[in-house]
């Protein structure tokens, strides 16, 4: 699907009203980015989103990264840059703006306020990021073991996520998932 | 003079705002640009702990506290927080060049590196063994989120905030089991969940 301005005025328009939305980083937005890439524009499959989503969080790099291999797989390397500017400049702007006002507001009642309550949301929106993601990548009853196994690893043990992530590769290399 | 050079801190050195008098010398544009670098292609796992440790503990040119401050207005704000802290941290240096220097060199490798990947997976990612390769990564990371979630979710949980869980609770709902558009949803919860802040607030 390499397409022409069309797609390209899409995925900035996107991106861009997506990053306004992304409350405490990326990952709040990852289940809304599912939701068009996936559900409204058919760009990829289910079972695509979650290996670019993997790829992008195995690889070094801001989390961000998952924008650039929606906008490769979608519209080429172009793609990945146009998404990635609209991704991220729109609130660089608004932070360089503001970052200085807010500041100095660190102590004040209101900011507070708005810091606590948005801790719920993110919250919640990071549990359905967590979920849409095991959804679209659990498609067996091995993956589902992975998935479990790998959550089981790295919240009760010291192992890196690394490692454990290299492991799940490798029995999916093995066991032909 | 534009605005932005209104909103950068006065020029002096060391660096503007450092406040434990070490001597500290500004680094130059490029030196930042190298460092952001260094920082984006070593980052697996997230950048976070990896430019806290380079730009505070390695080269010292922001103290452990102006990195929290910097980090707790960029996580405040709305987009990927650690792109938005390396603009702002630019901006402090260089005015409106040193932010867009700054994005750019975080985000230059990394994204190539994506474009590399994709065009990959585009073409063998269907291969029998990469295929599944990538399908026990994907369930791996979606193991790797899950944990990340409970993490998060424990001081909440902990607390036995009824209000806090109920908001999370509807959220998540909301978003992954109703699958609605997530702009109406922050529309209400946004507002209700800081008005229950400012209400409860000691």
């Amino acid at each position: 699907m390499k397409g022409g301005g069309d797609i390209l005025l899409t995925l900035v328009v996107q991106f861009a009203l997506l990053s306004l939305l992304a409350i405490g980083g990326v990952n709040a937005v990852v289940p809304e980015m599912h939701r068009q890439v996936v559900d409204l524009h058919h760009w990829m499959s289910n079972e695509q989103f979650s290996e670019l989503y993997a790829i992008s969080q195995a690889a070094p790099g801001p989390n961000v990264m998952i924008v650039a291999l929606i906008g490769q797989h979608v519209a080429g390397p172009l793609g990945a840059v146009v998404a990635m500017v609209a991704m991220c400049a729109p609130t660089a702007v608004l932070a360089c703006t503001v970052a200085r006002v807010f500041d100095r507001y660190r102590e004040a009642p209101w900011r507070r306020a708005v810091e606590v309550g948005l801790v719920p949301l993110t919250i919640g929106l990071f549990a359905a990021a967590a979920w849409v993601l095991a959804r679209a990548a659990d498609q067996s009853w091995v993956a589902t073991a992975v998935t479990g196994l790998a959550f089981a690893l790295i919240y009760w043990t010291r192992v890196s996520p690394l490692l454990v992530l290299a492991g799940a590769a490798l029995v999916g290399f093995l066991g032909g998932l | 003079m534009s605005d932005s050079d209104q909103l950068r801190e006065p020029a002096h050195d060391p660096i503007p705002g450092a406040d434990d008098g070490a001597a500290v010398p500004r680094p130059s544009l490029p030196e930042l640009m190298l460092t952001l670098v260094r920082i984006s292609v070593s980052s697996f796992g997230g950048v976070l702990p990896w430019a806290r440790r380079v730009l505070v503990e390695d080269k010292r040119w922001m103290t452990a506290e102006e990195f929290n401050r910097l980090f707790a207005v960029c996580h405040f704000l709305p987009g990927p927080n650690v792109v938005n802290m390396s603009a702002v941290f630019g901006l402090r240096l260089y005015g409106v060049v040193g932010a867009i220097a700054s994005l750019v060199a975080l985000c230059a490798v990394p994204v190539a590196l994506m474009i590399v990947l994709g065009m990959l997976y585009d073409r063998y990612g269907a291969a029998s063994g990469i295929s599944g390769a990538l399908s026990g990564l994907a369930a791996g990371v979606a193991g790797f989120i899950v944990a990340t979630a409970m993490n998060m979710a424990t001081p909440i949980l902990r607390r036995r905030s009824g209000v806090e869980l109920g908001i999370a609770a509807v959220a998540f709902v909301a978003i992954a089991l109703l699958r609605l558009p997530l702009f109406p949803v922050l529309a209400l919860l946004v507002p209700l969940s800081v008005a229950l802040a400012w209400w409860r607030r000691a």
